[in-house]
């Protein structure tokens, strides 16, 4: 591996950031699209220079932009998504019915082994799939009209399928995740779909088996292991072993179980990474003071890593698709903050170090080995 | 006919234009056939400043020309003369709002 790419989206623009292997200097590139919202942008896994890129605002509405240059350049594809057939109505905030509206892509995820075959999460939540490289969009619309749909409601953030997990060792099973419905797993490339919620326990639902409604914030699984799956719940740290079947809390030590993103270390399975929020009013890290939060047994036991990052004063978020993790050895971990400030830990979490300090605030980070 | 269309600057930015646009549009000049000619020709503006399906203009988005704002007529309705005749240019804007 000669080094790293790191794909920042912001609120206001999306930038670049290449280093070497050390990961120690790094060339930053951008804004891309200055002003306008990027949700997401991630790269194929089969052709490291083919990047997907989520542009929307509110006064011009959702755009796709493609690179197959690893960024150099873009091209605008196709900005059409329409669902398919009638669009039904899901639950409003206040509890009436509210017709489907697509609003915008949250998340892109590009298919392990086909460049031009790429996902995306939408709000209002839908999947849809393109297989020329984004030019046209199709829904799968098995999830949107499972039988519970009707009964779904947004989050505060909008009713947004923000997760979408490929499953390396069974290409028919999709994982997606949806505030506040929950997860769902189809184990047929997408055509049916079944809710993927038992054990999670969520304040404000009084029906301990409740099926969908759960606020899920990000799951995350390690591509060597893909039945197992963490969790981070709006409350609650997670873990299931059977591929969703059933969840068990494993917050243990955390100083709060609130946040939104979470990571697997990308050679030890068992490894992962939050970065516990102080509440679910107060967006913004406990104590003032920033820390990630890495459990080596697969969950129960936490320990904070700080060096490098703020230990006061410090009032920041980190969204739930703002943290990534590389493929190098040892593997870097990467995270950015609506502060604007993007670090990376070139030893797993160890020691942090800030790439930039004063970008837009971030709204996510992926990260891909360059060959 | 020759129309002019002004753009907002993120608009501009996505098409790849600088200053106006100038679109040659048939029959006669309605809001729909200036916006039809402009996504004809640059296709990446479609769904920016009308749904895709419903062809409902975006709730940020107004039309003005000649001083007067024009974003509730009819898209079949005619445009000023001086918008057909190209003397004055049809104006995109995006809302004057938040962030």
């Amino acid at each position: 591996m000669s080094g790293v790419r790191l794909l920042v989206g912001t609120r206001k623009g999306a930038f670049v950031m290449t280093s070497d292997g050390t990961r120690e200097r790094w060339d930053v590139t951008g804004p891309h699209f200055g002003g306008w919202e990027i949700y997401h942008l991630k790269g194929s896994p089969a052709d490291p220079n083919r990047l997907y890129a989520s542009q929307s605002s509110s006064w011009f509405g959702q755009v796709i932009q493609r690179s197959s240059d690893g960024g150099k350049t873009w091209e605008t594809v196709g900005n059409k998504f329409v669902y398919d057939g009638p669009t039904g109505t899901h639950l409003w905030y206040d509890g009436t019915p509210h017709p489907w509206e697509f609003e915008r892509v949250w998340h892109l995820e590009p298919s392990l082994t086909d460049p031009d075959t790429v996902y995306a999460g939408v709000e209002d939540a839908a999947l849809f799939r393109s297989t020329d490289g984004g030019h046209t969009w199709q829904e799968l619309p098995g999830l949107r009209t499972h039988g519970s749909a009707r009964s779904w409601q947004p989050g505060a953030g909008g009713m947004c399928l923000h997760t979408i997990l490929l499953d390396p060792s069974r290409p028919e099973r999709i994982f997606t995740a949806i505030s506040a419905a929950g997860v769902f797993r189809s184990d047929d490339a997408g055509k049916t779909w079944r809710p993927m919620n038992r054990g999670l326990k969520s304040e404000g639902i009084p029906d301990p088996n409740a099926e969908v409604g759960h606020c899920v914030h990000r799951i995350a699984m390690h591509r060597s292991r893909p039945s197992v799956l963490f969790m981070q719940k709006h409350w609650d740290v997670m873990r299931s072993d059977d591929a969703g079947e059933s969840w068990r809390e494993i917050s243990g030590n955390l100083p709060t179980d609130f946040g939104f993103p979470i990571d697997v270390h990308a050679h030890e399975p068992d490894t992962i990474y939050v970065v516990p929020i102080k509440s679910d009013s107060e967006h913004y890290v406990p104590d003032a003071r920033l820390r990630v939060y890495r459990s080596r047994t697969g969950g129960h036991e936490w320990e904070p890593l700080t060096k490098g990052l703020p230990q006061r004063d410090c009032y920041v978020n980190v969204l739930r698709d703002a943290m990534a993790v590389d493929s190098l050895d040892p593997c870097g971990v990467y995270f950015g903050t609506t502060g604007g400030q993007v670090y990376v830990s070139a030893d797993a979490g160890n020691s942090w170090t800030p790439i930039v300090r004063d970008l837009p605030s971030v709204v996510s980070v992926e990260v891909h080995a360059l060959p | 006919m020759i129309i002019r269309v002004v753009l907002p600057a993120h608009l501009r930015t996505l098409a790849h234009v600088d200053g106006e646009v100038k679109l040659d549009v048939e029959g006669v000049a309605t809001s729909r056939a200036v916006l039809d000619a402009l996504e004809a020709c640059y296709p990446m503006l479609r769904g920016t400043i009308r749904d895709h399906v419903t062809q409902q203009r975006r709730a940020f988005v107004r039309f003005f020309a000649c001083e007067q704002d024009l974003s509730h007529e009819p898209p079949d309705a005619p445009l000023p003369d001086a918008v057909a005749t190209g003397a004055e240019p049809f104006l995109v804007v995006g809302a004057m709002a938040g962030g």
